[in-house]
């Protein structure tokens, strides 16, 4: 079996994996890293968003051995220890998740809108940015608002988080 | 109000779980030694099985076992039951066909399993799965419910001549054929209600395990209801017995009622890991999920409503079949019978209703109770149809409506249902006053500037929910009695555990149940926990579904906290010593009346333990109490949403450009909780109006089955929502609430497609109303238009 050795929140790992793995696959089955989420077979759902490099990716649409050398972000390692990273605090904050299964990979996704589109997000940007990631219990309302809370609460000049309620 | 208290928005306990990746779903649980299952299901909708070749399969790497439908039948396992038992009109009991959760000698819809390898990885499974050989006698396949009671469709149960499992009618078929024919209009519609596929986010899955030492079993498995699968597999299946079987249901990716039902998989996952001594897992892809997970709605009506000169509603008159798939679900009877035909008559005082509903068998998966569940039908019927009479007639239809409101309470409609309050003048005028509706044709009047055809839709709901009392329910039919269970749990250090026999799989009970019991108790929201989904700390309890969490599960709760109070006295008497009947329980301090002794609730919670202030002959140590409650009648959560769009007449295509909702939900909880169910629900209508339906070709297969293919609602296809509420206390419980959880869908639906016929000018439309169908009915319009 070929290894494939990439970081994965910030700590490196060697793992064997068949050729046919998917990046979901070693970070589920073999890192055990089980926040990212799969909820279909065809790319469609976004519940598998993961960061490779720094961008937004489908973990379900890459082989584990297309991530060698590469450095993967997932929900566990946004924020150190127990602490939230402003987008998590913010899906919080305004109850942008129900069942919570869509969610990391929404948050993900969101992160990455922050870094290509900034932190003064719109409405209808939000939207058309979220083309990829499927939620079958919210509505969105309440992500959309949770995206624009989260995205100022992540520029450099935000205030400090208020203590949470 | 507190600021953890009933009615305080108070963000939700189970989030920082979620939100940070460590939910626990099926999936993210690994059993030591766990193999993996793999199901083969037939591509044909209808065919015999005439040989099933395993020897390829069971020689492939990793295999552990190849299992067919013949050794399944060898091991005399019960069938798969549908717990709801509906009458013909002639009194013959529903054609209820066996329902095997491997089948041996025909396949009845395209997907359905016939063998399961176990092997040691996934990805040996699928390989193996691959090499079993199944020799098939395809069969003439019926799909459409409009065609299976015709003599040519192919009969798919001995047990159901022409497909049909019952004719099913409600209300008085002569009052109304009365009232018809005096009516000054009827306005007459055809309508298809159409099929859904439920799509939680996270597909089904299940681990079964056997322990050989105990003779016992555990499930994980997604389900809304542990305690009803546990019933369902040990009493009609009886794959394990009540007692040696353990269902958990950890965290789970929403339901909306795909997550209710009994399903083949967990069944053939107990069987097998009994059989190779280890524990099992399968997990849906999302193409078993479109083919294997129930559907819902798959309706076709016609429907005949009859005015007075007045504009009274004088008469309704409805003809339904419904498809229920190739087998019958766990509810599906009751959906197209007792949660549907008893909520046509909405909002209105209808003095005459008959309904007639078939019920058939086709070559599609089962068809059972998606959110809202028959209420979402009834709701499109009778607010299209009135929708329609208010156009017909020339009456402006907000008005036309608020003529036909039901004004007094308690209100007996004609088909079973006392509705016990509500104010639908009040939801409608607030609702037509956020939304602007005066101002409407303004707007219709600068959009058409544009180039764009501006319509309004209104959709005045009524929903039942919290399906009880049981007694009632039982006299209807039902199977199991529809009350719900709490135990309170008091610890010495003052914490509390509540155990519910609901089920969160996206509500927030964490949160909404911890903040009824913190305000109660007057402790720390904080010390608070609730436990739910799981068989062996909760004794029995019927899951949630059917809105009926809060009304009902929460109203066992207050139950249990009531008994909680008074062994409490008991306690607080002897350590303050005083008499019983002097001691108030307020703000989480027991006092003697008239001084200022007193002691906290902890204190209590910690003598009733020790119980060094009290002999045993005099009072019990400790304090945890369980109730059962069972309510006094149906809740009915009621509203009005208002819904605008735009469309393009070039393209077909339409945009929501507003929604508002004002919904009657009794006592509310948690608003945050309640509004982002509204939100929720008003996207899952919106998907059906606007893209959903799985399509069936006529040999059977689903030509839709993936989410490439299957539309769902995405972020763009959907406006900032505008919600709001209005309050009428549930009089039938002791908190005076109603539910929230389906209005959303139940209203819907109907709201969009008035708003789309308003704007197109045509009632000829059906959902969903994709723009391809809108631009076709506007050609046909713009055709009749030219001949007359």
């Amino acid at each position: 079996m070929p290894a494939v050795s990439l970081t994965v929140n910030g700590k490196p790992v060697r793992v064997e994996v068949e050729p046919r793995t998917l990046l979901v696959q070693l970070l589920r089955d073999n890192l055990r890293l089980t926040g990212t989420h799969v909820g279909c077979d065809t790319s469609q759902c976004g519940a598998c968003v993961v960061h490779v490099d720094g961008k937004a990716v489908k973990s379900c649409t890459m082989l584990a051995v297309q991530a060698e050398g590469a450095d993967v972000l997932t929900i566990e390692g946004l924020a150190p220890g127990d602490a939230l990273h402003p987008m998590q605090e913010a899906f919080r904050q305004n109850h942008g998740l129900q069942c919570g299964y869509c969610t990391p990979g929404m948050i993900m996704t969101a992160v990455d809108i922050v870094r290509r589109k900034g932190f003064d997000l719109d409405d209808r940007t939000i939207r058309e940015e979220l083309d990829g990631n499927l939620c079958r219990c919210t509505g969105y309302h309440n992500i959309v608002k949770s995206i624009a809370a989260g995205a100022r609460a992540m520029a450099p000049d935000a205030p400090m988080p208020q203590a949470a309620e | 109000m507190s600021a953890t208290g009933l009615g305080a928005s108070v963000r939700r306990k189970e989030d920082f779980r979620f939100v940070t990746g460590r939910g626990q779903y099926t999936d993210d649980i690994a059993r030591p030694g766990q193999a993996r299952a793999v199901f083969v299901r037939s591509p044909h909708a209808h065919a015999t099985i005439n040989r099933v070749g395993t020897s390829a399969a069971a020689a492939m790497p990793g295999v552990l076992a190849v299992l067919t439908g013949a050794e399944f039948a060898a091991d005399k396992l019960g069938s798969l039951i549908c717990g709801w038992m509906v009458h013909s009109k002639d009194g013959s009991p529903m054609k209820m066909a066996p329902h095997p959760a491997l089948v041996a000698g025909k396949v009845c819809y395209a997907g359905e399993p016939v063998a399961v390898v176990i092997a040691e990885s996934l990805a040996q499974a699928r390989d193996a799965a691959e090499k079993v050989a199944v020799d098939y006698g395809a069969l003439p396949a019926v799909v459409d419910p409009a065609m299976a009671q015709s003599a040519d469709a192919p009969q798919i149960h001995e047990i159901a001549t022409r497909n049909t499992i019952f004719e099913w009618h409600l209300g008085d078929a002569q009052a109304t054929e009365t009232a018809l024919r005096g009516a000054r209009h009827v306005t007459r519609l055809d309508l298809r209600n159409n099929r859904l596929a439920p799509n939680a986010v996270e597909p089904r899955a299940a681990i079964a395990e056997y322990d050989a030492g105990t003779d016992g079993f555990t499930l994980w498995n997604t389900t809304q209801n542990p305690h009803v699968a546990r019933l369902v597999l040990s009493a009609f299946v009886g794959v394990a017995p009540e007692h040696k079987l353990r269902v958990i249901a950890p965290d789970v990716g929403g339901g909306f009622g795909s997550k209710i039902f009994i399903y083949p998989e967990e069944v053939i996952c107990l069987w097998a890991a009994k059989k190779v001594r280890r524990p099992v897992k399968w997990v849906a892809d999302r193409t078993e999920a479109f083919l294997a997970d129930a559907h819902g709605r798959d309706h076709v009506t016609h429907a005949e409503m009859g005015f007075d000169a007045k504009g009274k509603i004088i008469g309704l008159r409805v003809k339904t079949i419904a498809n229920l798939g190739g087998y019958m679900s766990t509810f599906s009877s009751s959906i197209p019978t007792y949660l549907y035909a008893t909520l046509l008559s909405g909002q209105y005082a209808i003095p005459s209703i008959y309904c007639e509903v078939d019920a058939v068998y086709t070559n599609t998966v089962p068809v059972d109770a998606y959110r809202g569940a028959g209420r979402p039908e009834a709701t499109y019927v009778v607010e299209r149809l009135i929708e329609v009479a208010a156009r017909e007639m020339g009456i402006d239809p907000a008005e036309l409506r608020r003529r036909n409101f039901i004004k007094a309470f308690p209100h007996q409609t004609p088909v079973i249902m006392t509705y016990d309050c509500g104010d639908y003048g009040a939801s409608l005028d607030k609702a037509l006053e956020l939304a602007g509706y005066k101002s409407f044709s303004e707007r219709k009047r600068e959009a058409s500037r544009r180039g764009k055809l501006r319509g309004i839709g209104l959709s005045t709901y009524i929903e039942a929910c919290g399906i009880a009392p049981s007694q009632a329910v039982g006299s209807l039919g039902a199977g199991v009695g529809l009350w719900e269970s709490a135990e309170v749990r008091v610890n010495p250090t003052g914490t509390v555990e509540v155990l519910t026999g609901c089920h969160s799989h996206g509500q927030g009970h964490e949160t909404t149940f911890a903040q009824f019991v913190a305000e109660r108790l007057g402790i720390p929201i904080e010390n608070v926990a609730i436990v739910h989904g799981d068989t062996d700390k909760v004794q029995f309890g019927m899951g949630t579904y059917g809105s009926r969490s809060g009304a009902v599960g929460m109203s066992a709760v207050a139950k249990a906290l009531d008994k909680v109070e008074a062994k409490a006295k008991k306690v607080a008497a002897h350590l303050l010593e005083a008499s019983e009947a002097d001691i108030v329980f307020k703000d989480g301090k027991f006092t003697v009346t008239g001084t200022d002794k007193s002691a906290a609730f902890g204190e209590v919670a910690l003598n009733a333990y020790i119980a060094h202030k009290f002999s045993g002959s005099e009072l019990e140590p400790g304090l945890k109490e369980g109730a059962f409650y069972d309510p006094t009648n149906f809740t009915f959560p009621a509203g009005c949403h208002v819904c605008e769009v735009e469309v393009d007449p070039e393209i077909g295509e339409t945009r929501i450009v507003s929604w508002t909702a004002v919904d009657d939900f009794g006592v509310v909880v948690n608003p945050m909780i309640v509004e982002g169910q509204v939100h929720g629900g008003i996207a899952q209508g919106v998907g059906q109006a606007l893209m959903e339906r799985a399509v069936y070709d006529e040999t059977g297969q689903l030509v839709n089955g993936s989410l490439s293919d299957y539309v769902l609602p995405r972020a763009e296809d959907l406006p900032p929502l505008v919600v709001d509420t209005t309050v009428t206390p549930c009089p039938s419980n002791p908190l005076g609430i109603k539910g929230c959880g389906e209005a959303g869908a139940i209203a819907s639906p109907a709201a969009v497609m008035n708003a789309i016929t308003d704007a197109i000018g045509t009632e000829d439309l059906a959902m969903p109303a994709t723009p391809q169908a809108v631009w076709a009915a506007l050609q046909r319009t713009t055709r009749r238009a030219a001949a007359e």
